[in-house]
């Protein structure tokens, strides 16, 4: 697996798509936070990070599958997964290397963000008038929530051999997860189902975590959500039909 | 560490891409699998090296089984699929030593083993290039190479020559004949020569069946139970004269004052012939042997089977 891990991750370094993906997601969030006045905590003029973490999920949207949408459809074009399939590996190996890669490559690019939590620290009036334990509780949701994007989009890319597709579907399939159910419940068919329906997606939960509230029933979904899409793709993986 | 394939059938769907064959490898023995397109070798490969399940049957592999100890056969295995599917993006080097990776080597002796597989797969001048770099020759190389490099007891190569220029396939098969001393090799291929040049023992296939399964010599003769040599001489002979050779069953006009005369397998009518022509006066211009070749019994055991269906 880690043989797996290695070598999917350097050739996220050495192709464009680390940088591009690092890139772009921190000069989106950077202009959110700090330029467009719209969103910018410095029009805003309170010291919190809620910019980053309401629209940092909606960003990763996109950015995810991006990264993910080659590891399984490239394989399958190439031919190249019968390679791997035949090479002492279990197809756990196969599948949580390469989940494991595009998890770290979303971590990286997360990382950076950290800087905008000591300045807005420095930047309080007075400084350190920050909520801190909230911005604990968002970056593990958001963490958590990046790993379960990550699984859908490792999902998307086994079911096909088109990147475009694989891209759509995880694409689709994240929005749907984090903010569909939540829409859904919003509908006036459900009267006192609606919360189990809210329950359901994953904005539910990571708002729960935002809170600063570390919420077992919040991290067991997220956790079962990441098995329940990598067991899939491994199930995919184990038919072989190409 | 033999293969060994009892009763194996396949399908795809509806489909049934392999009827019920079966055959061994045994230790050390180089087998050819020859059949035209769609015949079910690749699929049969494919399932020897534990990447598509047998629908029925029983696959063996160095004793091992492929549905239950797929893990153990994969050691053991060393494979080319067809197309030789390769990271292109890798550099030679990168890719050889991720292979290795695979295979649990590590630290010195990954790079020992990866030094002696691009000595001895000639890849030493394009070792530092991408793989993408490479003309389908080294490519081809760099296939055999990762296929080699855990020093495999078993070898299991799908098309190796196919799509090379004639230089190209002298050179692999130079190759696959050095690497293939003291390994079980399965390999597959559409082309007759690269038989005869590489194996003893060729096992036909077509239309998902086992049509021949012989050492290579056999099954020319068993095509071509008779012997036909063709004489040709400088003027016009009468047929009697030819008939008259002791074990000539017959005599039939080939083309201008060339006779094609057919004996029993046994018997070599050539000499006999020759003294014929000096004692008779007669100029001989050319005498041959017609040999069956291996197109031909590849297009009548083939054509046999498609008969029966």
């Amino acid at each position: 697996m880690i043989q797996i891990l290695a070598k999917e991750f350097n050739s996220f370094l050495n192709s464009l798509i680390a940088y591009v993906v690092i890139g772009v997601f921190l000069i989106a969030m950077g202009l959110l936070m700090w330029v467009f006045p719209e969103s910018s905590v410095i029009a805003y003029g309170y010291a919190d990070m809620d910019t980053l973490f309401s629209l940092g999920p909606y960003v990763f949207i996109f950015l995810v599958p991006a990264i993910t949408m080659r590891s399984f459809a490239e394989e399958r074009k190439a031919g190249t997964i019968e390679l791997l399939v035949t090479k002492p590996l279990s197809d756990w190996d196969i599948v949580l290397g390469k989940y494991l890669a595009c998890f770290f490559l979303f971590v990286c690019a997360l990382l950076p963000t950290l800087i905008y939590y000591f300045s807005i620290y420095a930047l309080g009036s007075p400084a350190g008038n920050i909520d801190t334990p909230g911005v604990i509780g968002s970056y593990i949701g958001l963490v958590l929530l990046g790993a379960v994007f990550c699984s859908v989009g490792i999902l998307s890319s086994s079911m096909t051999r088109n990147q475009i597709i694989a891209f759509i579907i995880g694409a689709f399939l994240c929005f749907l997860l984090f903010s569909g159910f939540e829409s859904l419940a919003t509908m006036n068919l459900w009267s006192a189902n609606a919360l189990m329906i809210k329950q359901l997606g994953l904005l539910y939960h990571y708002e729960s975590l935002s809170r600063g509230l570390i919420d077992s029933r919040d991290l067991i979904f997220f956790l079962s959500v990441i098995f329940l899409m990598l067991s899939l793709t491994k199930f995919i993986l184990g038919i072989r039909q190409w | 560490m033999s293969i060994q394939i009892k009763n194996l059938s396949r399908y795809y769907g509806e489909q049934k891409a392999l009827d019920d064959i079966s055959f061994s490898v045994g230790q050390g023995e180089i087998v050819g699998f020859l059949g035209p397109n769609g015949a079910g070798k690749s699929t049969t490969m494919k399932t020897a090296t534990c990447f598509l399940p047998p629908s029925t049957g029983e696959v063996r592999i160095g004793g091992f089984d492929v549905t239950q100890d797929a893990h153990e056969i994969k050691k053991i295995t060393g494979y080319l699929p067809e197309h030789n599917p390769l990271y292109l993006d890798l550099y030679v080097h990168e890719y050889l030593h991720f292979i290795g990776k695979l295979y649990g080597l590590t630290g010195s002796a990954l790079r020992a083993r990866v030094a002696e597989m691009v000595e001895l797969c000639g890849l030493t001048v394009e070792q530092n290039k991408r793989i993408e770099a490479l003309s389908k020759g080294y490519r081809q190389r760099v296939g055999l190479a990762q296929a080699l490099i855990h020093d495999p007891k078993v070898l299991i190569l799908d098309e190796p020559t196919s799509g090379l220029d004639p230089n190209q396939l002298l050179e692999i098969r130079r190759l696959i004949r050095e690497i293939s001393k003291n390994k079980t090799v399965l390999f597959s291929t559409h082309i007759m020569q690269e038989v005869e040049a590489l194996c003893e023992r060729v096992i036909v296939i077509n239309k998902g069946r086992i049509v021949a399964d012989d050492q290579v010599s056999k099954l020319l003769l068993r095509t071509r139970p008779q012997r036909v040599v063709i004489a040709e001489f400088e003027k016009p002979v009468t047929s009697g004269i030819l008939e008259g050779i002791a074990g000539v069953t017959s005599v039939e006009a080939a083309g201008a004052n060339a006779y094609r005369i057919t004996s029993a397998q046994e018997v070599d009518v050539r000499a006999e012939v020759f003294r014929l022509a000096a004692e008779k006066g007669l100029a001989l211009v050319g005498l041959r042997q017609e040999e069956g070749t291996l197109e031909d019994i590849f297009q009548l055991l083939t054509a046999k089977a498609s008969d029966a269906h």
